[in-house]
């Protein structure tokens, strides 16, 4: 049986680089309208809630694909862990304490998850994609068809390993 | 009163705390506190980065696309914005009266939104202080604390937020970008098994709403800071149905003033600005919305849960309503001026939302099919609804051929801006004596401000995490105390 995927994209598709999360998804619809073998179920939001930890059930993988103002550039493909940080703070939370409320709250693990921040730096209300975010919008994507072409933890692993070499920080 | 402290006669002259920004609100907040010699707070404002291009984004745009392209303003409230927009745009197709299908339909929407929102604030943004105190160790002070220490609750807050969540989607198509309301009306019925779906959860969540607000009650006469916390007197503006019911999509707008007498009342509200301006201030970004007929001196009010709560005569849902005749009597039948009671009133508001959906989901019009009506068209629409936060104003004219050539929105937390100046004003003047900057003493400030549910960065999260920073500086400029709290939430000197 397949893998189960659950994909996060998220972002304002209206403020600039920040549509690159729902850009990704959008592509990736088109792509699995082509590979029905392949089980991903797709969530789009604004930005990451406490209830996102409940989309987390019956994955076996999780990705998590988002602007990221702060990743090298084209993009950052990593490996994301439970854990408490500042972003419970406001209105909208990291991978990462979205992992973590779905154990609390499940009372057990999370699927293992990564997170494919894509670089992104003009974010004004009314705002196309800039192009370098074109540019980093397509590297992300070649990566996020391996990536969905492959689902199992260790080949994603394995990517996080060759990005790194390819695109070091 | 807290106003004289707003401008001082000397500025130059005194010491300046600034606090940048306010954790668990949205957008850039700076606080400026300017301390006298005797280190006695003086003078305190809060600076928002106010939304910048919102008329732009909508000027040149058909009004068509409006309803579906203000969701995109705001990350937090776009079903707000959404409603807001398409009761405008209604007024643009001539469509004064919807059917009742449509009607009821976008009610059940914005009691999802309301749910879900309401539910975020308490459980993940204010219960934290209210079960754990305000100087509390921080790391423990959120919903991750709240998730380990009442993992029960914090499950009930997430499932209470979902439901609204799957309201919205189940009306709308998604949970964001959905395209529920059209000029005239709504796009589609509600199928019988979404209905049904969302049926069967309604008596939990009516239960769990109820515990909430006990809870709330709870926490609130435990506490003591409660009764004397960010408490100043205010005018108090909402929506209001003709029987003198909350209503949070439609109405006429009521004000009353500090002691509950009305300034005016079932005003039609596309006249709101004969009745409200808005002042600009030179400090600040943000505009200052005020009654006309007091003045911009007098004339501020506040909007939002504890605004609709006093201003209201009565909610038509049955649990709710006992909820809100308890908060009344807390005042003695007056009205409620403590900052931290916009929870409790949140909180009634949930109920009272969570009652409706089961209403509304068990009214047979909810599954009609005749969505959209017409009538003369026109040149301009005005839009209000309570949303969450508070009143939200949509205005738009268009031209000959349908573009929009002006918009104006007066959002709920623009609405706020003077109330929550106020708020800060009165809590830094009773903890705050320039002496220590600590944690605790610098939540206090943010709890006031959170009690609110400001809502300012309109969904861009990308741009990471800002920390919050504190100086304090002296008469001659120099910074004679730094406190950072980093994005991790620790503090430390900077």
């Amino acid at each position: 049986m397949a893998a189960r995927v659950v994909l996060f994209g998220y972002g304002n598709p209206s403020r600039g680089d920040d549509a690159l999360g729902p850009a990704l998804l959008a592509c990736t619809m088109v792509w699995l309208a082509e590979h029905p073998e392949v089980d991903v179920r797709i969530v789009e939001d604004f930005q990451l809630q406490v209830e996102h930890a409940l989309d987390l059930a019956e994955a076996d993988l999780a990705l998590f694909v988002d602007a990221d103002a702060t990743a090298p550039s084209p993009f950052q493909l990593r490996r994301a862990m439970p854990a408490r940080d500042g972003s419970y703070t406001t209105h909208e939370l990291t991978p990462e304490s979205v992992l973590y409320a779905a154990r609390k709250v499940s009372g057990g693990e999370p699927p293992p998850a990564w997170v494919l921040g894509v670089r992104g730096e003009q974010f004004e209300l009314g705002d196309p994609l800039s192009d370098r975010a074109k540019a980093h919008l397509d590297a992300a994507w070649e990566e996020l068809r391996v990536l969905l072409a492959d689902p199992r933890a260790a080949a994603w692993d394995a990517r996080c390993v060759v990005h790194q070499r390819n695109f070091p920080a | 009163m807290t106003r004289v402290l707003e401008t001082a006669a000397h500025p130059r002259a005194l010491r300046r705390v600034a606090i940048e920004p306010l954790t668990r609100v949205e957008g850039h907040g700076k606080v400026t506190i300017l301390l006298d010699e005797q280190h006695r707070v003086h003078q305190a404002r809060l600076h928002i980065v106010e939304f910048r291009g919102f008329e732009k984004f909508i000027q040149g745009r058909p009004y068509w696309e409006v309803p579906v392209l203000v969701q995109r303003l705001c990350g937090i409230c776009p079903v707000s914005h959404h409603l807001a927009a398409g009761k405008a745009i209604d007024m643009l197709v001539g469509a004064r009266t919807l059917t009742p299908s449509a009607e009821k339909l976008r009610r059940l929407l914005h009691l999802g939104q309301m749910l879900q929102s309401h539910a975020l604030h308490f459980f993940h943004l204010a219960s934290p202080d209210l079960l754990f105190g305000f100087e509390s160790e921080p790391e423990r002070r959120n919903i991750v604390g709240v998730i380990d220490a009442y993992p029960e609750l914090a499950l009930q807050g997430v499932r209470l937020r979902k439901f609204g969540q799957e309201v919205i989607r189940h009306i709308a198509g998604k949970r964001i970008h959905g395209t529920a309301c059209v000029p005239g009306g709504m796009n589609k019925a509600l199928a019988v098994a979404d209905r049904d779906a969302l049926r069967r959860e309604t008596p939990q969540i009516i239960r769990w709403s109820q515990d909430a607000v006990r809870l709330c009650r709870d926490l609130l006469e435990a506490s003591p800071h409660a009764p004397i916390f960010g408490v100043f007197p205010s005018n108090f503006l909402s929506l209001i149905r003709t029987d003198g019911a909350l209503d949070f999509y439609d109405g006429g707008l009521r004000a009353r003033d500090a002691r509950g007498a009305l300034i005016f009342d079932h005003v039609d509200y596309s006249h709101y600005n004969r009745y409200l301006r808005e002042e600009v201030k030179s400090w600040s970004y943000m505009k200052f919305p005020y009654i006309i007929s007091l003045g911009d001196e007098d004339g501020w009010y506040r909007v939002g849960p504890l605004a609709r709560m006093n201003n209201c005569d009565v909610l038509d849902t049955v649990f709710a309503e006992h909820e809100r005749q308890l908060f009344r009597q807390a005042a003695n039948g007056g009205m409620q001026h403590a900052t931290l009671t916009y929870h409790w009133a949140r909180l009634i508001e949930m109920l009272h939302a969570a009652e409706g959906i089961e209403r509304l989901l068990d009214d047979p019009d909810i599954l009609g099919t005749d969505l959209v009506t017409t009538g003369e068209r026109a040149l301009e629409g005005v839009g209000v609804i309570e949303a969450p936060r508070g009143t939200l104003f949509h205005h738009y004219r268009v031209d000959e051929n349908d573009v929009v050539v002006r918009a104006n929105l007066i959002v709920s937390t623009t609405n706020n801006n003077q109330a929550m100046n106020e708020a800060v004003r009165s809590v830094a003047a009773s903890y705050l004596d320039g002496q220590r900057l600590t944690e605790g003493l610098l939540n206090h400030i943010e709890v006031a401000v959170r009690a609110f549910d400001p809502c300012l960065s309109c969904a861009t999260h990308a741009l990471g995490r800002m920390p919050l920073q504190v100086e304090l500086v002296d008469a001659g400029g120099t910074v004679i105390h730094r406190m950072v709290k980093g994005a991790d939430g620790t503090f430390g000197d900077g």
